[in-house]
């Protein structure tokens, strides 16, 4: 059995038009040391989908309105909040897409980095601050026992990222969901970034979800990979399957909209159309109205996730003919 | 808050000529208190009734009252009871306030109800009227005044340290502290609060000159300190029935209220402006 089991999960939020469903019936598992790939547009529900196995839903109007999250044969979501947070920050970590924001202004590094060991692991104040020095060492920041006195804003964005790792890391999670952790940095530091987690994989044998809308970090990083689109998984496969041989015209307008050397100077390709707003999802696939492909059976009825090959799913009805494409 | 403290403390070659200004001044006033007994040239209560009433000259070098005591030795001792208004009539409503504004803000829904509602009790009765009235029921005194700004002007606070935390719940570094499984608590407390409390200590010093002129108000009144006890306001209301003849009587008192008021004033301003709180 993996570590997480993620079992036709929805998320509901209340708003003055009604429930709006940012997430629906998404399915998806993951073993140890590996590394999923959550990949969508912005609102596609993949950060909220993923802040629900933490149940760290932004405000009070968000809800599960169901499925299961199995976490080491657990369902999280039963589970009584003083549980919850025990695994939160121990079994569980999380890091975000802005560094910058999400450490506290007025403490120091190394604390924030020790305060995870005092809180779960009941250090003493001086052993938690020298496995912190360690920890930053690990996440390669310089100089890390004199950097851990130092305050957010004194470090580059690269850094603080390296920082919230290093905090969210301290208390040798299970899982380590990150959500959109290289966004807000240079192209550069995106790269070492995703070879600092790859390390930390490797090196514990940590789980890592990452959620993205970058198919270059899923390309470096991952072994499997979901798409999600209008709050479903529109595909799901293992990376080199899905890049190689995708089966849904949604994975094929992300991957053919991709800049590569080989198509220069030509017209970048784009997905014509947007989102569909929560509040006025088409029937039928939810991606018709911008699919090529499109057929009298796409608009109506309901399209689910169906293996195309054992390793393969895809909500698509029309993936053979889309393949022959 | 010690975070705070170093924060503030590493820009300290940028700091406004206001903080140096007014931080000086109120260091001045509490050196005054706390040397009261050597510098004071007189005891304060001492009378001299063949050195009534005297202008200033050069042995009281503010004159002297009706029963010949020295007014600047007067002012002088005055200093300490002054200060201690000052500050004292700010840590209880600063406390109370700060704690039932994070209790508010933090959790919301039925507990913010609850307490916004015991809120709007207070503040809609009027502010002096409300202190008066305590302190009249528990009798003159200090202590009285005391608890009489712990049930009313933790208000402020609680309304300041609210609008904080409703903001700073939702910041990212607090949904960072939550997924590392903090409590409420350690993320009201060590998080939240430490980056919600500087607007309250800014206005914790305005209050403190308020706080000030209010005791000095209520000595006069006859609610607060007693006679013969040196103390400023009291000194002002002592001298009011010789305003016409020994104008000194009630001049130095006065304008020992204003420089220590200026002095906070100007600190507090300072501290906003370092931090970005005003213009």
């Amino acid at each position: 059995m993996g570590l997480l089991e993620v079992a036709d999960l929805s998320v509901e939020f209340e708003a003055p038009a009604g429930r709006l469903r940012a997430v629906d019936q998404v399915s998806f598992a993951l073993d140890q040391g590996r590394v999923l790939g959550i990949v969508g547009e912005s609102g596609s529900g993949k950060t909220v989908a993923c802040r629900s196995i933490l149940r760290l839903l932004p405000g009070e109007r968000a809800r599960i309105a169901g499925g299961k999250v199995l976490f080491e044969g657990r369902d999280l979501l039963g589970l009584p909040e003083p549980e919850m947070r025990r695994l939160r920050g121990s079994r569980i970590g999380m890091i975000f897409q802005n560094p910058s924001t999400h450490l506290d202004p007025l403490m120091t590094v190394g604390r924030q980095v020790a305060e995870p060991l005092i809180y779960h692991r009941g250090l003493s104040a001086r052993d938690a601050r020298a496995r912190a020095v360690e920890l930053l060492r690990l996440v390669g920041i310089p100089d890390p026992a004199r950097n851990a006195e130092a305050f957010p804003h004194q470090f580059s964005g690269g850094m603080r990222q390296r920082a919230m790792i290093a905090a969210a890391i301290a208390c040798e999670p299970r899982l380590l969901v990150a959500d959109e952790p290289t966004t807000a940095l240079d192209v550069t530091v995106q790269a070492q970034i995703l070879r600092l987690l790859l390390q930390l994989r490797d090196r514990t044998g940590l789980a890592i979800i990452l959620i993205t809308h970058d198919l270059g970090a899923i390309a470096a990083t991952c072994d499997s990979v979901a798409v999600m689109y209008a709050g479903r998984i529109m595909e799901q496969a293992s990376k080199a399957e899905l890049l190689r041989r995708p089966l849904h015209p949604y994975t094929r307008g992300l991957i053919g909209s991709r800049p590569s050397a080989a198509a220069r100077g030509r017209e970048l390709p784009s997905i014509e159309g947007q989102l569909p707003p929560l509040d006025d999802l088409p029937a039928g696939c939810r991606f018709h109205p911008r699919c090529a492909h499109a057929e009298a059976r796409c608009r109506a009825g309901t399209v689910a996730l169906q293996p195309a090959t054992p390793a393969h799913s895809t909500a698509c009805l029309r993936w053979r003919e889309v393949m022959a494409a | 808050m010690s975070a705070a403290g170093l924060a503030l403390g590493r820009r300290w070659s940028r700091l406004s000529p206001l903080v140096w200004i007014g931080g000086g001044s109120c260091l001045f006033w509490v050196f005054v208190a706390l040397a009261a007994p050597w510098i004071a040239p007189y005891d304060p209560v001492a009378q001299d009734l063949a050195a009534t009433l005297q202008p200033p000259n050069a042995l009281h070098l503010l004159g002297t009252d009706n029963f010949g005591r020295d007014i600047l030795s007067r002012i002088i001792w005055g200093t300490r009871l002054d200060l201690q208004m000052g500050v004292l009539g700010v840590v209880f409503p600063f406390v109370i306030g700060t704690t039932i504004g994070a209790a508010s803000g933090y959790f919301g829904g039925i507990v913010d109800m609850l307490l916004m509602r015991l809120l709007d009790v207070t503040i809609s009765f009027p502010f002096f009227v409300l202190i008066i009235a305590i302190v009249a029921t528990l009798g003159p005194g200090l202590g009285s005044f005391y608890i009489a700004l712990a049930l009313v002007g933790w208000v402020s606070y609680a309304r300041l340290i609210r609008s904080r935390f409703i903001v700073l719940k939702h910041a990212d570094f607090v949904t960072a502290a939550r997924s590392l499984g903090y409590s409420h608590w350690r993320i009201a407390f060590r998080h939240i609060l430490p980056n919600a409390v500087m607007p309250a200590i800014v206005f914790s010093v305005s209050d403190a000159v308020i706080d000030i002129v209010l005791g000095s108000s209520l000595s006069y009144l006859g609610l607060g300190i007693q006679p013969p006890t040196p103390e400023w306001g009291l000194m002002i209301a002592e001298g009011q029935t010789f305003i016409a003849t020994a104008w000194w009587m009630t001049t130095f008192p006065g304008l020992a209220i204003v420089l220590l008021a200026v002095g906070f004033s100007l600190l507090a301003d300072g501290i906003a402006e370092n931090l970005g709180l005003r213009d």
